[in-house]
């Protein structure tokens, strides 16, 4: 009994704060990782991946996110755009200008092919596009137009407007339509594991060819609901490992959505990453509310069975701090990248 | 009866509006006027390029001009010393919907304050994003109707409609927030929070502000504050306590303190946005201050005519004699040269 109650004492405690005894990771941060053309500017970067050789993408969030006026749907277009770089940094170009799915963008991934994959939270996207950015598949639909309150009034209702798909929000409806989507991960057999998100409380999975196969999860706490989905990642076994940082938590399922266990001392994750190779390490974000600098914004290392390694970083704006990471490229295990919605930028980071 | 009622509200109405305009005019007496020429063509712009709402001019060490306009899309525009241009800056930036304010720090480091995107931005002098301060109302949340009651509760990292920005000689950085909070906000110089003066909420009393619309930091690390619907300037020291309020100088639009060993400020009680009847007469000029408040001349006036000014939403006073005037309702910026000795008293209209 007595037992019982430390224990329940010491995951309380665990519950409510991150592993602060982890051990810091020394790392260094590369000044100006990336070369922009003097007319191009990273906006809020929501996704940073690198494919097979090396190039690096980044989908941000920048430009003039726009609603259309005298016209029978009030749509958005623009907001965000996807940019190619070399392995040094050096800019190559442009991916999707004009894209109608480009308007709030939150991942961009790579698979073993080398095809990218967009996630768009606001048109409600997962964009497959092949390594010269053509459009291979899409999963989910732009909502025809949006909501648009009247002046003074309150906001309009979700979907007052327009229509986001999903049905309710946080009802995890089975639907390939989404809401406020945040990622999306593969399995060995090319499944599509969609992370649904911040407005949907699910993670969807399809099959290689883009046929929705179920979905699991509502808004919630207990274990298999969230409360939102930020980020989700796949091992070589086929686990699903899903940020649920509405609940501080990383929650792991198996490869039908079975809950298998869950990480509650890494913080709010908010961005995941697993390395690949035979010893993976799981990257897990910590970051820091947006409207705030004065807490949170570690990165944690952890092994695949939840032990923390250790942690890096802090809140900031300098380098060597993050302003609310949101993604993570660990394709290499000591040289990350990581996207900042805050600070506008990407570092370069270098474990030690 | 309708219309008699109808009149009878309008008189009324009127009856509310003539005091307050009244306030505006400033109370300073026998304020020398400072004679001045403005430089004909001074900034030349490339053809098929058109500056909008000028409401946001700034100097850098090299004498380059920065213009920070409402165009079609809000736009950042360099000329050098001569008035040509040189290039845009943050073409296309996602911190650039609603430009308010422009200054260049110590270092020639150029900042922008957007009102629309709630963004400060740090930007190298040739034009790279080197800090960002505040967030942009997220786009996934969809349109946002223009907010009516109270305003939410300030929090240390995030802007409403900020207005200002200025730096002291430690690199500490001074915000002046704005349409929809009501505060002064302090960060370090790698932006942390420091402290705050004011809240969201507007208030009268020293320290308080409603709608500090401008801010620049003298020598001695004072805070200079236009304190706009009060009709006011405060001094704050750098800690945010307030030391010294000044409420003879009209409205308080915007604020500049000039460079060199012997600090000047420069305070403009500028005209009222729609030009009211009568208002002409009352607003328009430009106070030049000691750093004790002393008033040392007034310059300038309302008007349309080159020269004259329409709405002086910000100066540029790197050197005392020349100041870069930036218009919000001519689209124009004009470069004063003001004469040293003043020519003659005259009594404030």
């Amino acid at each position: 009994m007595k037992h019982l109650l430390s224990l329940l004492i010491l995951v309380t405690f665990f519950v409510a704060v991150a592993d602060a005894q982890a051990p810091e990771i020394a790392f260094d941060s590369a000044a100006n990782p990336l070369n922009l053309p003097d007319d191009i500017y990273l906006g809020e970067v929501g996704g940073v991946a690198t494919n097979s050789k090396g190039d690096i993408f980044v989908y941000t969030r920048t430009g003039h996110p726009t609603v259309s006026l005298g016209s029978s749907r009030a749509f958005a277009h623009g907001g965000s755009r996807l940019f190619q770089f070399d392995r040094t940094g050096k800019f190559v170009r442009e991916i999707g200008q004009g894209n109608y799915g480009f308007l709030y963008a939150q991942k961009v991934r790579i698979d073993p092919q080398d095809n990218l994959w967009v996630v768009d939270e606001m048109a409600g996207y997962v964009m497959k596009l092949d390594p010269n950015g053509r459009v291979l598949m899409l999963l989910g639909r732009k909502p025809e137009a949006i909501p648009v309150p009247a002046r003074g009034a309150a906001p309009a209702a979700e979907g007052g407007g327009g229509q986001r798909g999903g049905g309710l929000p946080g009802a995890g409806a089975q639907s390939d339509v989404f809401n406020r989507p945040t990622d999306v991960a593969w399995d060995a057999a090319g499944n599509i594991f969609v992370a649904d998100g911040m407005g949907n409380a699910r993670v969807a999975k399809f099959d290689s060819k883009g046929v929705f196969i179920k979905s699991w999860g509502s808004k919630g706490t207990a274990n298999g609901m969230f409360g939102s989905v930020n980020s989700i990642a796949v091992d070589a076994q086929g686990n699903v490992y899903a940020a649920d940082a509405g609940n501080k938590r990383i929650q792991v399922f198996d490869n039908n959505g079975n809950f298998k266990t869950a990480y509650t001392n890494v913080g709010a994750p908010a961005a995941l990453c697993i390395t690949p190779g035979p010893n993976p390490v799981l990257y897990s974000s910590n970051s820091n509310p947006p409207e705030d600098l004065d807490v949170a914004g570690e990165i944690y290392k952890m092994k695949l069975d939840g032990t923390v390694i250790g942690k890096f970083g802090k809140a900031g704006k300098l380098l060597k701090e993050f302003g609310t990471v949101n993604e993570i490229d660990c394709r290499s295990e000591n040289n990350l990248l990581v996207g900042e919605v805050g600070n506008l930028r990407v570092q370069k980071l270098t474990l030690r | 009866m309708k219309r008699c009622l109808v009149l009878v509200s309008f008189i009324v109405l009127a009856l509310c509006v003539t005091p307050a305009s009244a306030q505006q005019k400033a109370t300073a007496q026998n304020v020398p006027e400072i004679s001045y020429t403005s430089v004909p063509n001074f900034l030349k712009l490339p053809p098929g390029e058109y500056l909008g709402e000028a409401v946001a001019v700034a100097t850098n060490s090299k004498g380059h001009i920065f213009v920070y306009h409402r165009s079609a899309n809000t736009r950042l525009f360099e000329f050098d010393q001569n008035g040509n241009f040189v290039k845009e800056i943050g073409k296309g930036y996602y911190g650039f919907e609603f430009a308010h304010s422009v200054r260049v720090d110590a270092q020639d480091n150029i900042w922008t304050v957007d009102e629309g995107t709630n963004m400060v931005t740090k930007f190298s002098p040739q034009g790279k994003v080197l800090m960002v301060l505040g967030l942009r109302p997220p786009a996934v949340e969809g349109a946002v109707a223009t907010t009516n009651g109270p305003n939410p509760p300030a929090q240390k990292y995030i802007f409403c409609r900020p207005t200002d920005v200025g730096f002291d000689p430690q690199g500490n950085i001074f915000v002046s927030d704005g349409y929809c909070n009501n505060r002064v906000v302090k960060f370090d110089k790698n932006g942390r929070f420091v402290a705050q003066a004011g809240s969201e909420k507007p208030g009268k009393g020293p320290g308080e502000f409603n709608l500090p619309h401008g801010l620049q930091v003298d020598g001695q690390g004072n805070v200079w504050v236009a304190d706009r619907t009060n009709i006011r300037y405060q001094v704050l020291d750098n800690n945010l306590k307030p030391i010294k309020t000044y409420d003879n100088l009209g409205v308080g639009w915007t604020v500049c303190v000039s460079q060199g060993p012997h600090q000047y400020v420069f305070a403009s009680n500028s005209n009222p946005n729609g030009n009211p009847p009568g208002s002409w007469a009352i607003t328009g000029e430009i106070y030049k201050l000691e750093l004790d408040g002393t008033i040392l001349g007034k310059f300038g006036h309302a008007s349309k005519e080159f020269g004259g000014f329409q709405v002086v939403h910000m100066m540029d006073c790197r050197n005392p004699n020349e100041i870069i005037v930036g218009e919000i309702e001519s689209w124009r910026v004009q470069k004063l040269m003001l004469q040293t000795a003043p020519t003659k008293t005259s009594s404030a209209r």
